[in-house]
């Protein structure tokens, strides 16, 4: 089962998802900064889809480009914080990760009464957003979302930025050195508010697709997320520390972590436990990496 | 300008205008003076040399001609015209290229990236603009070539290189982005002997390439086989501007160490008289 067609469709699924955000996570993360509002953020987007066009019943491209214009601001603000104060990102997306928790939870009651925001399929517009952000590809005898086809092309597209362009060179300094970076002329400011922009940008097609996929949000969508792109991330080789680390490696994060998620109900094991299963393969990751860069480093000295 | 260093330049350098002169500069930070009236001249082909204990004032004068602060008094010539750097960026524009003692370099990245960080050559037009790899590949082990620098490998990191080899290739780097002015802030100060000799091999190879280097340093024995002309500072102030027909090795260290006050120190460390 787990080996077919549609077995692999199933556990793509959730990978494609956590996988365009894994991506993005570690292109920030590689340029030396963490995103804690990131998980948080696709429940924002997805309920400003859903308040505007299925409350206000507006058409939903309206409410992706209003989703689109928050995820951007609060991304700047993330990014404008963090270059303007030095403090860690880490402190300053948790504000901005509350924040917007308790922004999720008001703003969603004040317009709705309740705690979700539905309705989203009778909105204009509808079919096409579906097309775009929810469709199915049938590929041999298998349905495979089109999320998956997305997070392939957002996975190239990363890596190909940072290996491949004078931005990434820049990604690579500044999350390695910063100080030394700017001596050089690296515009290291731009670069990590651009880093925010994109973590942001990808919460916004992530939110979007959820909203469209389910056209009922609830309230907490998102939250405890933000914690899962980052250990996919650093499955996937980030560091920690900044300044290595790859786009490839971290789409095999967020493939590792669909393959357990579904791979414990193919198993018929209790499901209780994936999260021990998680965090178990997070240490082995870390000290898996630790190991493999000193040998590297020593090999070439 | 009746100082002996200045008329040293003019019988050496041959250069009659410096590249880049400073006059009568100085720099306060509230009430405390970090420097006041520094005159000095970097030629093309000469190494001037700033020698200072801590807190000297040397920091202060490199973040004065890298364009990191604006001198209060005096002024700064490039080319014989009264310039202002309103940031690092407009030294750099103007050739005027520093390497930091210890922010050279990006450990983890490898030598190619970081030899043309910040100024990476681009192939392709509009969105498909990229970073030419192939090209800084192949340049980064030429220039390192040139230098005398014995790379195996551009592709390994930074970080697996010797203190001695990264500032190496920082010089090179320098060099090769089309550098006028070179100021190194200690580039010999963490190392060892033989690794001290290397970098000082390559201080002299930018110079004969026709850099102005400016070479900051503590250590006379450093200073005095590559420099000729030598700026001695003590907090703020010039201590002297000698050229280097009119200083010796140990004449400069005593001049550094305060002359009297070495005396002084060396009574104090005498063994007491037994008995």
């Amino acid at each position: 089962m787990f080996r077919s067609p549609r077995g692999i469709a199933n556990w793509l699924d959730p990978a494609s998802t956590l996988g365009i955000m894994a991506v993005a996570v570690a292109l920030l993360m590689i340029g030396g900064h963490f995103d804690l509002s990131a998980g948080v953020m696709t429940g924002t987007t997805a309920l400003t889809v859903g308040i505007v066009a299925g409350e206000f019943e507006q058409s939903i491209w309206l409410g992706i480009a209003i989703a689109l214009a928050v995820a951007l601001a609060v991304g700047f603000l993330n990014g404008w914080l963090v270059t303007r104060t030095g403090l860690p990102s880490f402190i300053i997306t948790l504000g901005t990760f509350l924040m917007l928790q308790g922004i999720n939870l008001g703003l969603t009651k004040f317009f709705t009464g309740t705690v979700t925001a539905g309705g989203i399929a009778r909105a204009p517009g509808y079919d096409l957003a579906e097309a775009v952000f929810a469709s199915r590809i049938t590929l041999g005898a298998a349905q495979i979302r089109i999320a998956v086809l997305w997070w392939v092309l957002a996975t190239v597209l990363a890596s190909y930025v940072l290996l491949r362009t004078r931005f990434g060179n820049w990604i690579f300094a500044t999350g390695g050195d910063d100080v030394a970076a700017r001596n050089v002329g690296v515009p290291a400011q731009r670069t990590t508010i651009v880093l925010f922009l994109t973590t942001a940008t990808a919460a916004w097609f992530v939110g979007t697709t959820l909203a469209v996929r389910l056209t009922n949000v609830q309230a907490n969508t998102g939250i405890g997320q933000e914690l899962i792109y980052i250990v996919a991330a650093v499955i996937g080789g980030c560091l920690l520390t900044g300044g290595f680390g790859s786009a490839v490696g971290a789409s095999l994060g967020a493939l590792i972590f669909g393959m357990t998620q579904l791979g414990i109900v193919y198993l018929n094991w209790n499901a209780d436990w994936f999260y021990f299963f998680l965090g178990a393969m997070l240490l082995l990751a870390v000290l898996a990496n630790r190991l493999v860069r000193r040998y590297a480093e020593a090999a070439r000295r | 300008m009746t100082d002996p260093g200045m008329r040293g330049a003019v019988t050496r350098g041959g250069g009659a205008v410096p590249l880049l002169e400073l006059r009568g500069v100085g720099k306060s930070f509230g009430p405390v003076i970090a420097l006041d009236d520094i005159s000095t001249s970097v030629r093309a082909g000469e190494v001037t040399c700033v020698l200072g204990d801590n807190g000297a004032g040397k920091s202060t004068l490199i973040k004065v001609l890298s364009g990191v602060h604006r001198p209060d008094r005096g002024e700064l010539l490039l080319d014989g015209q009264p310039v202002t750097f309103g940031a690092p960026r407009d030294a750099l524009d103007a050739g005027i290229a520093t390497v930091y003692q210890d922010l050279a370099m990006i450990p983890l990245m490898a030598i190619w990236r970081n030899f043309f960080l910040g100024s990476e050559p681009t192939t392709g037009w509009g969105p498909f603009r990229r970073f030419d790899r192939a090209a800084a590949k192949e340049t980064t082990r030429r220039e390192l070539a040139a230098m005398g620098i014995d790379i195996r490998d551009p592709d390994q990191p930074v970080g697996t290189l010797s203190g001695g080899e990264r500032q190496s290739v920082a010089i090179a780097r320098a060099v090769h982005l089309g550098a006028r002015v070179l100021i190194l802030d200690e580039p010999t100060s963490a190392l060892g002997v033989r690794q001290a000799g290397v970098v000082l091999r390559y201080i002299a190879r930018a110079r004969d390439r026709g850099l102005g280097v400016v070479f900051i340093t503590h250590n006379p024995h450093h200073a005095h086989p590559v420099g000729d002309r030598f700026l001695l500072l003590n907090r703020g102030r010039s201590l002297g501007h000698y050229a280097k027909d009119d200083v010796t090795r140990e004449g400069l260290t005593r001049l550094m160490a305060g002359g009297a006050e070495l005396d002084q120190l060396a009574h104090e460390l005498e063994r007491p008289e037994p008995g």
